[in-house]
Parts: structure tokens; sequence; C-alpha cells
């Protein structure tokens, strides 16, 4: 059974957000993601600096058997990715709310009703 | 997030008589090629590790074992078959086996297939999962065409797994002391039948083993006492990066029907030296020579190579047919179909989501015997 904690939001393209409080997000990939992709090995990650529009595809995470595309959960500029992730991929397997990927600025005006809390993610899960 | 290369589970799939060990080993399943298959059951690349340090193993029995008996079995198989059965009576050890390609008329790849002769009437075939049904429709053809007096048995009441690694025949023996006497001194690439055990010193790994085949209502009692000796169950995630290692084809990615072996790195395994056996697509290869090389290449950077991915030489272009992240070299390695006259050693390119990255080629394999040669 997978880990959902009840603190973030979700995508059902199974990313999840944090928001902090200096009003940027943090983004990374769901412990059901990594367990799906099995041995990560390699991550591409976006540039600070670059604009993304929501649900843009952004960055790839590479398991041994497959490579998945990771996508915007919300418009804004990428303000840092994550050195250490990029270093140690399979620390993404022990840990995916610890290794973050990337970092947003939002854009002024974006909406966040579109991502999932917990418990509609989690109902996410059981339907696949 | 999404998969862009993972394979769809769908409903229903065959069970292979491992089934229920799987899931109770924790197994993720796939569909594989119509079979219900684990692809791993913890870490992918500690199972890896495990077949090249120690024992793993796996689940074959979705792969299909054919009986051959008859007068005209050689004859027939000397016909059949891009390579030829002729070198197994004159190794002069019995069980020899024999890897080959099945041929269309044109040169196109039917299957690739291990053949082990028993004597001249008898010999036993295994053919791939994902084209057993078309393989043995051909044969049936082949057989009725010419009144070969010959018959062909599909083994689906068999059960098949292969044990392999440094310790694999050590701990075979400790689950199965009685299979001992009689394995001991087989020689590589040759199997015998021990009771209701037919024992195959063979695999798709690089490792030494043993590749095991008996009647389905004794796998689960076999899987248990191999788990009691220490034996890590691996699953086709595993299967697929030792292979890559240890540079032996996987049909449908490296060859098909639309490529000649002499294309693909299979070239070792045509045998021209009779001139007067005629076997299926004989013709079309004296037509045809190679126009091409299959190469290893390993990537300089980051990166994991996949197939089909264009990779640029200095004498033209090619590209991957399989790639993947190579656990014993720590780095992302490939098989690639270049020009011709490409070698071994030189600086290349591979294009990765439309950058261009380092890469070099290699002789194949890139590890044998625990040992990286690349």
């Amino acid at each position: 059974m997978s880990k959902v904690p009840s603190d973030l939001k979700y995508t059902d393209t199974h990313e999840w957000i944090r928001f902090e409080d200096d009003g940027s997000v943090t983004v990374g990939i769901t412990d059901h993601a990594q367990e799906a992709l099995g041995d990560i090995v390699f991550l591409e990650l976006p540039e600070a600096g670059r604009k993304l529009a929501d649900k843009e595809s952004c960055a790839v995470v590479e398991s041994v058997k497959a490579a998945s595309d990771v996508y915007a959960p919300l418009a804004g500029e990428v303000i840092a990715a994550n050195q250490a992730a990029i270093d140690a991929p399979e620390s993404v397997n022990a840990d995916a709310y610890a290794a973050w990927l990337f970092k947003l600025r939002p854009a002024a005006d974006v909406g966040t009703a579109a991502l999932l809390d917990a418990a509609a993610y989690q109902s996410t899960l059981a339907e696949e | 997030m999404s998969d862009t290369a993972s394979i769809p589970v769908s409903a229903p799939s065959l069970h292979t008589p491992f089934h229920d060990a799987h899931l109770a080993a924790g197994a993720r399943m796939v569909d594989f090629a119509g079979w219900h298959m684990p692809v791993n059951y913890g870490s992918q690349i500690d199972e890896h590790h495990a077949v090249r340090r120690d024992a793993g193993m796996f689940d074959v029995s979705h792969m299909l074992a054919l009986d051959l008996v008859g007068f005209d079995s050689t004859v027939w198989l000397r016909a059949l078959l891009a390579n030829d059965v002729a070198r197994l009576a004159r190794a002069n050890v019995p069980g020899k086996a024999l890897y080959s390609c099945m041929l269309r008329e044109d040169g196109g790849v039917i299957d690739d297939l291990i053949v082990y002769r028993f004597d001249d009437e008898h010999y036993r075939i295994v053919v791939n999962a994902g084209t057993a049904a078309k393989d043995v429709a051909w044969m049936r053809k082949h057989i009725a065409s010419r009144g070969f007096n010959v018959s062909l048995t599909e083994r689906r009441d068999l059960a098949m797994l292969a044990v392999q690694g440094p310790k694999a025949r050590e701990k075979t023996w400790l689950a199965l002391p009685e299979l001992k006497t009689g394995s001991e001194t087989l020689p590589p690439f040759s199997g015998v039948q021990i009771g209701d055990f037919f024992i195959g010193r063979t695999g798709y790994t690089g490792e030494d083993g043993f590749e095991l085949t008996l009647p389905a209502a004794r796998a689960t009692a076999l899987w248990q006492a191999l788990i009691n000796a220490g034996v890590k169950p691996c699953g086709l995630g595993a299967r697929d990066t030792l292979r890559l290692e240890a540079g032996m084809n996987l049909y449908g990615q490296d060859m098909d029907e639309t490529v000649s072996p002499l294309d693909s790195g299979l070239a070792w395994t045509v045998d021209f030296s009779d001139p007067a056996r005629t076997f299926s697509g004989r013709a079309a290869l004296e037509a045809h020579p190679a126009a091409h090389v299959l190469l290893g290449i390993v990537l300089e950077e980051r990166g994991v190579l996949r197939a089909h991915m264009p990779v640029l030489t200095a004498i033209g272009a090619g590209e991957t047919t399989s790639g993947s992240f190579s656990p014993t070299l720590e780095k992302s390695i490939a098989f690639a179909r270049l020009p011709l006259n490409t070698q071994a050693g030189e600086k290349v390119e591979v294009e990765i989501r439309g950058k261009r990255l380092p890469a070099r080629t290699v002789k194949l394999p890139f590890v044998r015997h625990g040992k990286v040669l690349a």
C-alpha cells in the first residue's frame, strides 16, 4: 500500500505538490509512482528560469524498465531543480516525498482548484 | 507523470505453474506475450546483482518446449534451421544444444530457438512464448510440404525454471540432491534427462546455471526448495538487463521477420558450410549479404538508452535495437544496428529526446561470468 501524506496536494498523473510559506510550490512524484516505475536511475529536470504552462511535460524520470514524463501541476516559473536527486536518483525510490524534483513560483492568476487532496488522490489509485 | 514505455496489464492472460508462487513472493505482475508474468519482486537491480554474484531463478514456463521424434528428425531440422544440427552429432556430447534462427524463405527471422539432440531421431526444441503459435504452424506446414516422417508434440504439460548465477548449480543440488550425480559433469550448453527432470546447462544471462524442465505438478515444491536453498526470485525486468549485458538478442526487438540474421549480429548462427544443405532462407541470405553490423554502445553521459534511438557514426546513421541501464557497468548500454564497416571502439552520438549525447561502440558481450568486458 503506497503512502499518501495528508498535507500535500496531488495530480491524477501522480505528481505531489507542497505549498510553501514563501509562496513557492515544491513538486515531486508520488510513492505510488516510484513503486510502479521500479528502480529509478536517471532524472532530467527543468532548469531554473524555465516558464511552464499548466500540465506541460517538463521532466523525465527513468527507471531501469521505463521512461516517464512529469507534468507541471500548475503554470509558473521554475526556481530550482533538486541536484541531490539528480546525483542520486535512487533517493526517489527510498522516499518519494523527501526527494523533491523541482520548485516553481506559480503564475499570478494560477488556479489550484483542479489539484486533488489526499483522499481524492487515494481514490484514483483504488480505481487503477 | 505517465508511463511512456511500460507494458499494459490486460486480462485474461495465461498462468504458468509458478503463478501462485509469484503472487506469494509479492511480484509485480504484467501481461507478457499473453502470460501473466512477474516483472520484479522488489528491486530489479538487486535481482540482477543476485544472478551476477550468487543465484537467481526465473519462471520461463511461458516458453514452449516441443518434442521431436521420428526417422527424418535430423533431415528435417537441417532443412528448417539456419544453424546445422549436424554439428550436434559431431560434438559427440549427449544432449548437446544448438542455438539457431528459423527463417522465412526471404531470410526474415521467424524466431530464435534452442534445440537439444538426444539422438538422430529425438530432439527437444524450446521456442519463445510470443511466437510459439506461429512457430508451430510454420513447422507443421514445413513437415507436411515434403512429407517428413517426424512427429512434433507441444509440451504445455511442463514447467520451466531457469536457475542462474555462479552459485546456481550448487544451490540447485542443495535443493534437489537427487539430481547432483547425474548433472555434476554436464558440459555447458547441453542437457540431460534425470527422472522427471530435464536439466539443461543453458541460460539467458551470461552466467553459469541450469534450465530445469519438469512436470507442472512439481513446480511449486521445486520453487520452495530453491527459495530454502537461498535462490532469489527474479522477474522479466532483471532477465532483460542480464541478457542485454550478456550480448544476447531478444526476438521482436533485435531481430524479427523484417530483418536478416546477418544484419542482427547472428551470422555466427547461420551455417553455410555444407553446400548441399538448402535450409529455409538460405537463397535469400546468399543473395543479400550483411549490410549492417550489430554492436554494443556504452553511453558516456547520464541518461538511459532505449530501443529505436538514432545513432550517428562517422560513416552513417543507425539505431539502437535494445537499451537499458546496466546495473553491472552502472551506465546505460544498448545494442545498435550500424553501417557495416563500423568498428568497436569508435566514438558515436546517440540522439535522446532531441539531444545528442556521446557514446562509444564496443564488442559484445558487455559482461560475461560476472566480469565487465566492455
